[in-house]
């Protein structure tokens, strides 16, 4: 486990750095659910590069959480494989991938998950005590612009601010990638841009590899790479020429 | 409703470990109280049943000699039915094969005819005939303790002379269902037996043909028993009477209705502790499922559904869980109550065995189990009903939690972040988790209360034979004798020390309070016969006045300095009154004491004793026992090493068994208290744990912050139920305490080690499973939903 160090990604401020963060060969899912199989995968190839921000944009039930669980390690293929680095994700067992999520990723959720008995500054604590060479949870929550809250409880945080200390908790212990879900999908617009900025400038600043999965194909525009699902399979990955800055996204 | 009922069906299939712990231990308490009640009832009839059979008197009285024509004047006391009159004697036995001397009681039968009172219920062989007189009816236990059947025979010392007797029938009585030996406090059947022998030849041994030294009778309904007693008194006076006693002071008597007594309170106070935390694991559980379903209400509410029907199906819920356990209850119960019938039964010897259980003690355990389960759900089942649909529809507000004590004194620079999600967790349901405790710390309150007897017992062996008694032999000596007689037993083999004693009946009197009891002389230099004050220190014998024990005093209700009037039922009779000199501790009897040579001086008599203690050295006991079997002034010999065992002993097999059903009980309450509370916790926090797996939190680590919070109060729950434990222990000492027996309250650190095992042990073991809940957590599963 001692391997597994940051040098690998030391050139990662420059975004899409061209280096494979994830390589995905034949990734394939299915559910079983009484009689009927659910093909939530059909054998999805693809890469994530180091440091880049990627969209993944597609419909209701296309398979989107399914892939992004199965790279943070939440969950496990039923056939195919995935590389992180080094490393076959597909071949560790349930320790070695308890371990790759504390050491190595950082997840962003439409639901917050925030545990209500501890306060956003603990909440953020929570990870960096598990951490190597975390940040101070509260640089992490200045980051999301939310120093000022940090002795509240998630109770008293509206939706946006609790979305953000998710975030602060995700980037805390700097991971090397952070797998957002759907982040805003519970929040109006407005809010909803807040939080963006504060993935946008974590991406940026900390260079951390992002995918984030939406079905806004405006939010789209702020990555750097629109890879686009359908039932279960990848359709199109598209390069956008330019990164839009969130502040200017609507939808 | 159908739709209803299999929804019902369903939650019972999800929750059904938790729902069986419940109805495991509503299952306990209901078999507790129907396994004791229907034993105490079965019990209490059989021996009525035997009493009325076998015609068992109903009061009793002894006398130095009393002519025969006496009996008609007794028989017309008001209120007295029959009488029947006896010849009795104490006497020592020596039977082959055995070196120690055993103690017989001689009890007279007519030979023509059965007694009138007080029958036998022949077991083997046959009653004594007329004209031989060397033929013996033993009691059941001695026979088999000694193999003796008829066709056997053995040796009893006999107003002197030492007489062979020949065994020709194996008896049961009424009135020796316990036999107790003389100054034994526990049965011991191979030093104590009971022999029934020819009224003409106990007449002949004691020259007391016309005459008669023992009288037991029967009463006519709606006698006065006190009434008779005292007329009996008053006509015995004149022979030599020793005070007559009912039913209530009779040995054999006393000790069944004690035995019975204590499987009241178990039938009581237990089932109340199981069914108190039965209610608050229906209490949780229900809450619970009110919460996550209270979308669902709010769906049934605007379909239509009345607060009525929903508050129905959630009882519903608990009844079924109820009903479960009664009938587990009662089937437990039932079997179990048969069995300690038998056993009991076995152990008493009834001929003559009855078991019932009455169906109003299955109706009580229902209705109140049923009680218990209303109580339990009723706030959770009314928040159901008043629930209104549109805020039910809506998801629950998240849950608050606030800074705890702790942190607020900022104590907390050293608590982790997991530390703390176990204390507010806590402290945000200060209610539920008090109740946890108190739920765990009954199980180790019940295993103290149950188990301090055995400490106490020793405690009490320790003081009565290693404190006050500390002789190897007592010597009764057939009548009194000159002082002298202690060189005579201090030449026999082996005998170190000889203490002389005299022991006196009287009767002891403050104003309308009095009391029966046996005022023992001891020397000032007595050693082996000691008085120890309250922190069991030896005290010196003062050389005038008296000394009570502690439990003495309080029935008469005196205390240091005050005057006693003492009437002395031997001898010249002589009445005085004499002061209290000290009071000392004891546990057994009711004893007092008086300086040995104040004690003759009080009955006119030159310096004389009845009793003497004995040191002797183990390794020549065969020759010591030779000795006094063949020394006619010795009428008999108790053996204190072999007392203590058989206390000891018996007591320890009634307790193994009370032990064995404790332990299992106590461990189910805290199995049932923890894995029911920690899998209620587990629902209500799945989603948060998930979600720190997410963050990379291992498994181990997830548990630690479910486990710990039950590992804490289970931890907590100790120093309450050592409390509660003592509580019980304290008020089970006070209702056992009679005159005859104190129980000292002593808990040994080895019972709170014990029971803190116990608790941890069976919390841990529930721990375990909820780990395995915790280890399968459907992580991606809990994340897509809204809590
Ligand atoms: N635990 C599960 N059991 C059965 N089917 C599932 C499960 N999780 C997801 N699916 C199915 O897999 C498909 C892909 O789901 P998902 O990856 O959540 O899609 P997306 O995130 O793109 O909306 C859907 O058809 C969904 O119903
Ligand atoms: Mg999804």
């Amino acid at each position: 486990m001692t391997d597994r160090s940051k040098a690998d990604g030391d050139d990662g401020s420059a975004r899409g750095s061209g280096r494979a963060a994830f390589r995905v060969r034949g990734l394939t899912k299915v559910y079983r659910t009484g009689e009927v199989d659910v093909h939530a995968l059909r054998g999805v190839d693809l890469e994530l590069f180091e440091g880049e921000m990627a969209a993944l944009l597609g419909p209701s039930g296309s398979g989107k959480s399914t892939f992004l669980n199965i790279l943070g390690g939440l969950d496990q293929p039923t056939a195919g494989t995935v590389w992180f680095r080094d490393h076959e994700l597909t071949a560790y067992d349930e320790a070695a991938l308890t371990a790759y999520r504390r050491d190595h990723v950082g997840f962003v959720f439409q639901f917050y998950n925030l545990i209500p008995s501890l306060t956003a500054l603990e909440n953020v604590a929570l990870v960096t005590e598990i951490a190597d060479q975390p940040m101070s949870p509260f640089e992490a929550l200045n980051l999301v612009g939310l120093a000022g809250r940090i002795d509240h409880f998630p109770a008293q945080l509206s939706g946006g601010e609790q979305q953000r200390v998710a975030i602060a908790r995700a980037i805390a212990k700097r991971p090397d990638v952070l797998l957002c879900d759907e982040p805003t999908g519970a929040l109006d617009s407005k809010t909803g841009v807040v939080v963006l900025e504060a993935l946008e400038r974590v991406n940026s600043e900390l260079g951390t590899t992002t995918a984030l999965i939406t079905h806004n194909a405006g939010m789209a525009e702020m990555a750097d790479r629109v890879i686009r699902f359908a039932d279960g399979g990848v359709v199109e990955v598209h390069v956008n020429a330019a990164r839009r800055p969130a502040r200017e996204l609507v939808w | 409703m159908r739709a209803l009922d299999r929804k019902l069906r369903r939650d019972l299939r999800r929750i059904w470990l938790q729902a069986l712990a419940i109805a495991l231990v509503i299952g306990c308490g209901v078999a507790m109280y129907v396994m004791s009640l229907g034993t105490l009832r079965s019990l209490d009839e059989s021996r009525a049943a035997y009493y009325e059979r076998y015609r068992f008197a109903q009061v009793f009285a002894t006398v130095k000699r009393a002519p025969d024509r006496l009996a008609r004047r007794i028989a017309a006391i008001p209120g007295v039915a029959r009488v029947e009159t006896r010849i009795v004697s104490n006497v020592m036995l020596d039977i082959a094969g055995m070196a120690e001397p055993a103690r017989g009681l001689l009890i007279s039968i007519p030979e023509r005819h059965a007694p009138d009172l007080n029958k036998l219920h022949m077991r083997i062989g046959r009653s004594v005939e007329p004209g031989r007189t060397a033929e013996v009816v033993l009691n059941e236990a001695f026979s088999q303790a000694h193999g003796l059947l008829p066709g056997g025979y053995l040796h009893a010392v006999i107003n002197g002379r030492k007489r062979r007797l020949d065994v020709v029938g194996v008896a049961l009585s009424p009135e020796h269902i316990y036999a107790l030996g003389p100054g034994a406090i526990m049965p011991d059947d191979r030093l104590f037996g009971i022999i029934w022998i020819g009224r003409e030849a106990l007449a002949a041994a004691y020259d007391l043909e016309d005459s008669f030294n023992a009288v037991s009778l029967t009463l006519m309904r709606g006698a006065q028993e006190q009434q008779v007693i005292d007329d009996l008194d008053r006509l015995l006076e004149p022979y030599g009477g020793v005070g007559a006693y009912g039913r209530d002071d009779q040995t054999s008597h006393w000790y069944i209705s004690n035995e019975l007594k204590q499987l009241e309170s178990m039938g009581t106070v237990a089932p109340l502790i199981f069914l108190g935390v039965a209610a608050f694991l229906l209490n949780i559980v229900v809450s619970r499922l009110v919460a996550t379903e209270r979308e669902q209400i709010g769906l049934l509410k605007a379909f239509g559904y009345s607060g009525r029907a929903v508050a129905w199906h959630y009882t519903k819920l608990m009844l079924a869980i109820v009903t479960v356990g009664v009938l587990l209850g009662f089937a437990g119960g039932g079997w179990l109550g048969r069995g300690l019938t038998e056993l009991y039964a076995e152990f008493f010897r009834f001929p003559i065995l009855y078991f019932r259980i009455e169906p109003r003690t299955f109706a009580v355990a229902a209705l109140i189990s049923i009680g218990a389960g209303l109580a339990g759900t009723l706030s959770a089942v009314r928040r159901a009903a008043m629930l209104p649909p549109a805020v039910a529809m809506q998801p629950a507000p998240p849950p608050v939690y606030r800074k705890t004590l702790v942190e607020r004194l900022g104590l907390d620079t050293y608590l982790t972040q997991a530390a703390r999600m176990i204390l507010r967790h806590i402290m945000r349901r200060p209610l539920r988790a008090g109740l946890t405790t108190v739920g765990i710390a009954m199980s180790a309150a019940i295993l103290i209360s149950s188990m301090f007897m055995m400490d106490s017992i020793e405690v009490i062996i320790d003081v009565q034979f290693n404190r006050i008694h500390r002789q190897d032999l007592t010597v009764a000596l057939a009548e009194t004798k000159p002082i002298g007689i202690v060189r005579e037993l201090a030449r026999m083999p082996g005998v170190m020390r000889v203490e002389p004693v005299r022991a006196v009946a009287v009767r002891m009197r403050n104003g309308h309070r009095s009391r029966r009891t046996a005022l023992i002389g001891l020397t000032a230099e007595s050693d082996l016969g000691r008085l120890i004050d309250h922190d069991l220190n030896p005290v010196s014998m003062p050389p005038s006045g008296l000394v009570l024990s502690a439990k003495l005093a309080e029935v008469l209700d005196v205390g240091r300095g005050d005057r006693l009037e003492v009437h002395a039922m031997e001898g010249r009779r002589p009445v005085a009154r004499l002061p209290v000199s000290a009071v000392v501790e004891e546990f057994l009897g009711t004893s007092a004491y008086m300086d040995i040579a104040a004690l003759n001086r009080f009955m006119a008599e030159p310096p004389v004793i009845s009793l003497a203690y004995l040191q002797t050295d183990s390794r020549l006991e065969t020759a010591l026992y030779d000795a006094l079997k063949n020394t006619p002034a010795v009428a008999g010999v108790t053996i204190e090493t072999a007392a203590v065992e058989s206390f000891r002993e018996t007591l320890a097999e009634n307790m193994l068994l009370m032990t064995t059903f404790n332990v299992m009980f106590a461990g189910l309450i805290a199995f049932g208290v923890v894995y029911n509370s920690a899998r209620i916790s587990l629902s209500e926090r799945g989603r948060e744990l998930a979600s720190l797996r997410v963050l990379g939190f291992t498994r181990g680590e997830v548990s630690a912050i479910l486990l710990g919070e039950f590992a804490l109060l289970a931890l907590a729950s100790l120093a309450p139920g050592f409390l509660i434990g003592y509580g019980l222990a304290w008020s089970m000492a006070l209702s056992f305490e009679t005159e005859l027996f104190r129980i000292p309250l002593a808990v040994s650190r080895e019972t709170y080690g014990f029971a803190a095992l116990v608790v941890l042990a069976s919390a841990t073991i529930s721990g375990l499973i909820v780990r395995r809940r915790i280890d399968s957590l459907d992580l991606v599963a809990v994340l897509k939903t809204r809590e």
